[in-house]
């Protein structure tokens, strides 16, 4: 058993300026239960009067161990931690996992489940980013914002709903395919969300964008060059937001995202009012993409036919001696990879979610490692935080839009 | 003075604290059900129909919840804390005339206001002060940082637009020529002040908002900073008299609001000469000044829903370098344009409002030149 070691005062002193040590200046703990921190993130905060001088942020509270629990899991079964991950963002996280395990037991899926796929991950984009326009308009004090967000959430949600019976832990989403085809009503519930939705989205513009208040709180504010949010490994919207465009979904397409028309937004002033531009631009970019793949959406099986690893459809087990035994063999042992280990990356709402994946080849994984976005891009807030007042720190906060079930694992 | 006039004291200030009490009481479901329709929701509506029990049950769960004290706060500031706030918020509204012609009841003529005060908004201006030393001791004696930064905010702030919101009183002043309430809205019988002084109500309002620390100027409770800011550490009862604190005050200052500029007990303009006016129907003065208060406060609530909260030194500069002078400018116009008005020509007081607008104008255009500069940047 490992020791835990006390943290004493001398060893944390460095993180605090000489001042604080003398008094000069205030420490205070924001968080980890804080109505602005989006979660159980614990920042501690030397503060001058209402300026920050020194912000270091503490995570852990909401540590799972999401990783570990999944090495002891099959393959199939280990899926299900991953919703877990980022809990706004549970498809892209099927996404990532079901990817890399099709890459490493190099399984085929059939077009029509990609597009389905990619149907999904953009719906999940947008209410992500729709969770964060909501919670950014809160954490100023815009509460209509929110409410207005929730309420096209909702309609993905229940969209998600519909497909997979959850609406948000979906599992939807498996190697080799998808759990199932979607319903009728599918494309009908998906085409009235396209039609309504770009009137929604200038309707929280109308809001917000131009709001002089609103740019008052975000114009400038927790600038960040893009040689210091490289050197940190922020992705996502926050990376694009300083100028730099990478998009995983153009620059290493997966999914056929080749195929489908749309442009990756990007700002060069790295500050909160362009990193709030970026995702807004985004929710109409994810929306053409749902309504190009929606139209090219081809007809066929949505799952792997390859049962060694997928299982077969429930009505063959009664006919099929074959589909009987997949069908008792991976629900039982689980099916068992080759040896090796294989990196899989996709563009969550909030960056690069990448999944490692290390096979000792067995049933179940032998490592899991997560690169999760949110994780990266909060080491970015205490160099974002330096000398802005708590009202911007909030914001900031807001801004790089963090899932602590992303960041702790 | 006799013993009677002072049991009518009593009684009269006995009903108008009921009246405000219950008025509290509805004005959080008054702005519960305005958010909810405004944000595309229901609101509070399982208690009573309409939701109308809801107060109640507030009430009863905040009078039966426990009630702690930091361990290492102040005990008497904590606990006096509360009492000092909500005190002048109630008192404040006892020189607002409901009428203006007396009734009898009992054998006597009983006025309906509590007290004629011929420098009436003085008083206002001076018990509006006390209200901040409540705030700034429950911020100071709670011993808890987030409280403490709530209760500086609120001094700075309070300090701040106190000179605004005294120097956009003295437009009404000015105007009716009196300090008295009752002058200042009989002044107002042919024309509300709002038509003279747009600027002046504008100001008024903006201030006001300041004043009793509502969206987007609530930065001593600032919830996405300060957590709850200075009543942090409050609780039950303590915590629900804080809470009356700020609705009562929301009440009062728009019954000065109402009364200052937009015809107190008067009736609307469209309304003089008819059977509805005050001269014909005396008892109509409080309904009409009822009304006014629920629009009001109403457009408090709105803008609560819609706008962001300002910095919180954005928030002093704007009152220091541009309301600050664009009041002192509104003053100095309200001034002379009443001289001349009296001295040359009555319609010169016209010039009052084109020249006030022309100054609300001017600064309009300093915070769009900000804001362009701004836009500039960002393209």
């Amino acid at each position: 058993m490992t020791q835990l070691q006390e943290v004493s005062v001398d060893d944390i002193k460095h993180l605090v300026s000489e001042r604080a040590i003398q008094g000069e200046t205030m420490l205070l703990n924001m968080g980890p239960q804080h109505p602005s921190t989006h979660g159980v993130l614990r920042l501690l905060l030397e503060l001058d009067g209402e300026t920050v001088v020194n912000c270091i942020p503490d995570i852990g509270y909401l540590h799972t161990g999401i990783e570990k629990n999944m090495e002891s899991k099959t393959y199939a079964k280990a899926e299900v931690m991953t919703d877990r991950l980022d809990y706004l963002n549970t498809v892209g996280n099927n996404l990532a996992y079901s990817m890399a395990v099709e890459k490493l037991v190099e399984l085929d899926v059939p077009d029509r489940a990609q597009s389905i796929r990619v149907i999904l991950a953009e719906l999940q984009r947008i209410a992500s980013h729709l969770i964060w326009l909501g919670t950014t308009g809160l954490d100023v004090a815009a509460m209509s914002t929110f409410l207005y967000c929730f309420r096209e959430r909702e309609s993905i949600l229940d969209i998600l709903e519909m497909c997979s019976g959850q609406r948000m832990m979906t599992t939807y989403i498996r190697p080799g395919g998808l759990w199932r085809d979607v319903p009728v009503e599918f494309e009908a519930a998906v085409r009235q969300f396209i039609k309504i939705f770009p009137r929604r989205v200038d309707e929280y513009e109308a809001l917000l964008s131009r709001n002089p208040l609103f740019l008052d709180r975000t114009f400038g504010i927790g600038k960040i060059s893009a040689e210091d949010a490289l050197n940190l490994g922020m992705t996502g919207p926050a990376l694009r937001a300083t100028g730099i465009n990478w998009d995983l979904r153009k620059a290493r397409p997966y999914c056929g995202y080749e195929q489908y028309e749309f442009t990756v937004p990007t700002r060069t002033e790295g500050d909160v009012y362009a990193r709030y531009i970026v995702r807004i631009e985004e929710l109409r970019q994810s929306l053409k993409i749902v309504e190009q793949a929606l139209n090219k959406m081809p007809f066929g099986p949505v799952r792997s036919s390859n049962h060694k690893f997928v299982p077969p459809p429930r009505s063959e087990i009664g006919i099929n001696m074959e589909a009987l035994i997949h069908h008792f063999k991976l629900w039982t042992e689980g099916f068992s990879a080759p040896q090796g280990s294989i990196y899989y990356a996709v563009e969550s709402p909030r960056g690069e979610l990448g999944v490692y994946l290390v096979s000792d080849g067995g049933p179940n994984p032998y490592r899991i490692h997560w690169r999760t976005p949110s994780f990266d891009n909060l080491q970015a807030l205490p160099y974002m935080a330096k000398g802005v007042l708590v009202a911007d720190l909030v914001a900031i906060i807001g801004s790089v839009d963090i899932v602590l079930g992303d960041v702790d694992r | 003075m006799d013993f009677t006039l002072i049991l009518e004291w009593i009684i009269k200030g006995f009903v108008l604290t009921l009246i405000l009490l219950g008025g509290f009481a509805y004005l959080t479901l008054y702005e519960r059900r305005a958010l909810a329709r405004i944000q595309a929701r229901i609101g509070p509506n399982r208690a009573g129909p309409f939701g109308i029990l809801q107060p109640i049950a507030d009430a009863v769960k905040l009078i039966f919840k426990e009630e702690l004290t930091p361990a290492l706060a102040d005990k008497l500031l904590f606990l006096l804390a509360p009492v000092l706030t909500v005190v002048p918020a109630v008192v404040i509204t006892a020189v607002v005339p409901w009428g203006k012609q007396s009734f009898s009841l009992f054998g006597r003529d009983i006025t309906p206001y509590i007290a004629d005060i011929n420098v009436g908004v003085l008083y206002i201006m001076s018990i509006a002060s006390i209200a901040v030393y409540g705030i700034v001791l429950a911020g100071w004696s709670s011993n808890n940082k987030y409280a403490m930064m709530g209760g500086l905010r609120s001094t700075a702030q309070m300090i701040s637009y106190e000179l605004t919101l005294g120097l956009s009183f003295v437009g009404a002043i000015l105007l009716a020529g009196s300090m008295r309430m009752l002058d200042i809205v009989e002044a107002q019988k042919t024309m509300w002040f709002v038509v003279l002084q747009p600027i002046g109500t504008g100001i008024f309002l903006i201030a006001t908002l300041a004043e009793v620390n509502r969206a987007p100027f609530d930065m001593p409770e600032a919830e996405q900073e300060l957590t709850a800011g200075y009543h942090t550490e409050y609780s039950g009862m303590k915590f629900a008299l804080l809470f009356m604190a700020e609705y009562t005050k929301m009440i009062a200052i728009s019954a000065i609001g109402a009364t200052l500029f937009f015809g107190g007990y008067r009736e609307f303009w469209f309304l003089s000469n008819t059977v509805f006016s005050i001269d014909h129907t005396p008892w109509l003065g409080p309904v009409y000044i009822f009304i006014k208060i629920v629009i009001l406060l109403f457009g408090m609530i709105w803008v609560r829903a819609t706008y962001p909260r300002i910095r919180y030194d954005r928030l002093m500069a704007f009152g220091w370098k541009l309301l600050l002078p664009m009041s002192l400018a509104l003053v100095f116009i309200t001034a002379v344009g009443i001289i001349l008005a009296e001295q040359v020509n009555k319609n010169l007081i016209w010039g009052i409002p084109v020249l006030s607008i022309l100054v609300g104008l001017f600064a309009v255009g300093m915070i769009d030149r900000v804001l362009r500069r701004k836009d500039n940047a960002r393209l």
